[in-house]
């Protein structure tokens, strides 16, 4: 940090962000335009998405050509580090929002409610709420012991095989490397498979919906929000995997790689709160 | 406090960037970017500003006069979002784009295309905030968010489109707000030029650092606090409704966690700047340099903790009042640390009192009387009675605005020269303090009186006895809000032409930004100075 810096990288102008602030108009005006039932809304949307999807490629194809042309070195990639660590410190606390409101109905406003009145048959102030619910749809809350517990153990395994694939980059073991990658890719599907399978089950057999009083609004909030982390995280991954199939890294160079990896662990950790804490107790 | 070596900048190789308009929209320079982020502050200022003067015509007399109350309200609400999200937190971040890496020697900001990136978000959430005005005139929607800033639940679960254009203008400046602050924590930590360490860091940069780690940790709990709105707006889900078990408090406590945070958000920039004009114009050291460095901690820290003061009536058991009670009262000790540094930077010193001073003294003594305000609040007792009075609506102006927004212009005139290379009419920015100086005062002090004698804010009309006070109040208003043209004017003259600044600008100016040449060349420090 302090010691003599050589040049620092600044890159050139640049037309995506600008692009991608528009898409992200596009998209953010068409879906308030559609939730209000105007029907442009959904062309809005699809012209702001398409403009996001091209300015990724563009954007990250940018980073990976000037990244493999050996334009970044020591100091910018420290910056990166620091960038990834900070953006994830932010994604912490978007979870600790839904955490902290779990918390809330779950303390403060469920058990009060029954002092009050019961709000529908069979409320009995306590966690998690069942029973006939809001507008007499009635729901059960999911169990902790079936799919949930399969998950955390898929999720806890590609934790290890990111970090296998890890120690075979820093050995320039190239084989290890995209295999353990290609497995924790394939760990991620799986766990959304299954989550896409639990909620058609949540849906069609226990009633519980996004309607389902709080327990539905914390339990789809939170794990939604989690699954489409780890959507991301797996599209991410499966980028780092083509990218170390083509040769790209190296045993002391890979930003890209490691920024991922963090990413996945800080899921991982996030499903280990939601599964102690939304599902089990 | 810092001597730095400058080797020559003569190698910048300006690598064919962009002329015209294409330099502004696709530049990756802090300056560019930050001058970008200024000029969108004071346009939104002065968006907001005629917002208000609206709300204070129709309050220029008791009764319904110009306008329905629904659109009464929604000017409040946009006018509060627009003043804080699109005018004071980029007048601020501008600031820091420019300054902070000429204060500690970097070639530029860490992330230079997501910092083009954090600037260009804004338009389109400003856009997505005024947007409802406009469709309803064509007959779409019912017009802008009618809720307040605040968007407390249940109105706001209830209101019309506004309400989602609101949310989703929030998450554009959110995202934009943390791309920045990242932007910002990566810089200060990594681009240092060799020999700056941390505690050799300019005040300003400090006060940022702990701004950018207050927002990364705030900001998103707001987007998780809308997002909530949006689905059980939209979704079907009770987060904030008692018929399935949720809570509308709940909203209030997500919204202030982000909500009290953001106070100090605004305002640490702006004690940021302080140290460094009072020093210059004083012509001593900053005193205290330490001593402000851990105030800054100190506040950020207790800011997060402190949030439910903002509705002590709504109901919470005694020890929770007790507490969010002390922990609010204690925050005006590291406070009172900070106003005791100013006091001692300028006591025996030979001032003189050019404009950016003049901001700079009326900044500490009418932002003294915001916080001193602020302590009668925060006592549960009266804020029982004072809660949702005008008093309130006082309280915070003399805050965010004799505090942040005279802050920032004294910000704003002391830096000027060095980023134009000319110096601002001197004759006219001293003109220009004593009108806002004068016709803020004219406008708020009423409103304490108002307040104290029982007038709720965000109500379009009132009983007779408040006439004259709001007749006061308003006639302050439309000078402060007049005001403000000719400060626009002596930016654009000085922008123009005028006398040439020197580099180090005024004769008591210390810091790296002041051994740059007035402009500063494209690339701040190509090779970075060596700070002894």
């Amino acid at each position: 940090m302090t010691e003599t810096q050589g040049h620092y990288y600044v890159p050139e102008p640049s037309r995506y962000p600008i692009m991608v602030s528009g898409g992200i108009f596009l998209l953010a005006l068409g879906f308030i335009l559609k939730i209000n039932s105007i029907a442009i809304g959904q062309w809005s949307m699809l012209a702001g998405f398409l403009l996001i999807l091209y300015v990724l490629f563009g954007w990250f194809g940018t980073v990976i050509g000037e990244s493999e042309g050996g334009r970044y070195h020591k100091w910018e990639d420290h910056s990166f580090r620091w960038g990834m660590v900070w953006f994830i410190a932010s994604e912490v606390m978007f979870f600790a929002a839904f955490f902290g409101a779990l918390f809330y109905v779950r303390e403060f406003s469920v058990p009060s409610l029954l002092d009050t009145q019961s709000l529908w048959p069979g409320y009995a102030g306590a966690w998690p709420i069942s029973g006939a619910g809001p507008g007499g749809k009635a729901f059960t809350p999911m169990g902790a012991w079936g799919i949930p517990a399969i998950n955390t153990m898929i999720l806890l395994t590609s934790g290890a095989t990111v970090t296998w694939a890890h120690w075979g980059l820093l050995k320039n073991n190239r084989t290890q490397l995209i295999a353990g990658l290609f497995l924790t890719v394939a760990l991620g599907i799986s766990f959304l498979t299954l989550q896409a399978y639990e909620y058609h089950h949540a849906y069609t057999e226990l009633g519980l919906t996004m309607g389902a009083g709080v327990y539905g609004a914390t339990f789809f909030m939170l794990t939604g929000f989690h699954g489409f982390h780890v959507t991301l995280g797996t599209i991410m991954l499966i980028v780092i995997l083509f990218r170390s199939m083509k040769g790209h890294f190296k045993p002391d160079s890979h930003f890209g790689f490691e920024g991922v990896a963090w990413y996945w662990h800080f899921v991982d950790v996030v499903w280990l709160l939601l599964f102690v804490l939304v599902y089990w107790l | 406090m810092t001597t730095a070596t400058v080797s020559t900048h003569d190698d910048h190789h300006d690598h064919g960037h962009p002329s015209g308009i294409k330099r502004w929209l696709f530049t990756t320079n802090h300056k560019d970017i930050g001058t970008m982020y200024m000029i969108f502050a004071l346009i939104m200022f002065l968006v907001g500003g005629m917002m208000i003067m609206g709300v204070r015509a129709e309050l220029f007399q008791p009764g319904m006069q110009l306008m329905k109350p629904e659109f009464f309200n929604q000017l409040i609400g946009v006018h509060a979002l627009i003043m804080i999200f699109a005018a004071l937190m980029p007048v601020a971040t501008g600031m820091a784009n420019w300054l902070i890496p000429m204060m500690i020697g970097a070639p530029d900001m860490a992330l230079p295309r997501l910092n083009n990136w954090s600037f260009w978000l804004l338009p389109p959430a400003a856009t997505l905030l005024v947007m409802p005005f406009i469709l309803a005139l064509f007959g779409v929607g019912t017009g802008a968010v009618a809720t307040g800033w605040t968007l407390y639940a249940p109105l706001s679960v209830q209101g019309g489109m506004g309400v989602d254009f609101a949310i989703f203008s929030i998450h554009l400046l959110g995202i934009s707000s943390i791309l920045a602050s990242i932007n910002v924590v990566v810089t200060i930590l990594n681009m240092r030029a060799p020999g700056m360490t941390m505690m050799k860091m300019p005040l300003f940069v400090w006060a940022w650092l702990i701004t950018a780690f207050l927002l990364i940790a705030t900001i998103p709990v707001l987007a998780g606090a809308v997002t909530m709105l949006l689905t059980d707006r939209h979704f079907d889900t009770h987060f904030f409704d008692a018929a399935g078990g949720g809570d509308p408090i709940l909203f209030q406590h997500l919204f202030w966690f982000f909500g009290h945070p953001e106070v100090y958000i605004l305002l640490l920039p702006i004690w940021g700047f302080m140290p460094h004009i009072l020093s210059a114009f004083a012509r001593k050291p900053i005193y205290g340099h330490k001593a402000q460095v851990y105030s800054f901690w100190a506040i950020g820290i207790m800011s997060v903790i402190v949030w439910a003061h903002h509705f002590f009536t709504v109901g919470m058991p005694i020890p929770a009042l007790l507490y969010f009670m002390y922990s609010t009262m204690a925050i005006s000790l590291p406070l009172a640390v900070l106003f005791f540094c100013w006091i001692a930077t300028i006591w025996r010193g030979s001032m003189t009192f050019e404009t950016p001073m003049l901001f700079a003294l009326g900044f500490v003594i009418l932002f003294g009387i915001g916080g001193l305000t602020g302590l009668v609040l925060a006592d549960v007792a009266a804020d029982a009675q004072y809660h949702h009075s005008y008093f309130v609506v006082a309280h915070f102006h003399y805050t965010l605005f004799a505090g942040g927004i005279m802050g920032a212009m004294a910000g704003v005139y002391f830096w000027l020269p060095k980023f134009t290379g000319h110096m601002y009419d001197e004759k006219l920015g001293k003109t220009h303090f004593w009108l806002t100086a004068i016709s803020f005062n004219l406008t708020f002090i009423p409103q304490f009186f108002l307040g104290l004698a029982g007038m709720p804010r965000r109500i379009p009309d009132y009983a007779l006895q408040f006439t004259e006070f709001n007749m006061i109040s308003s006639l302050g208003a439309f000078a402060l809000g007049l005001s403000q043209l000719l400060f626009v004017y002596i930016i654009i003259k000085c922008a123009r032409g005028g006398e040439k600044a020197s580099d180090r600008v005024w004769e008591g100016a210390k810091g790296l930004e002041f051994t740059l040449p007035s402009p500063p060349p494209y690339h701040s420090f190509t090779t970075q100075p060596v700070v002894k």
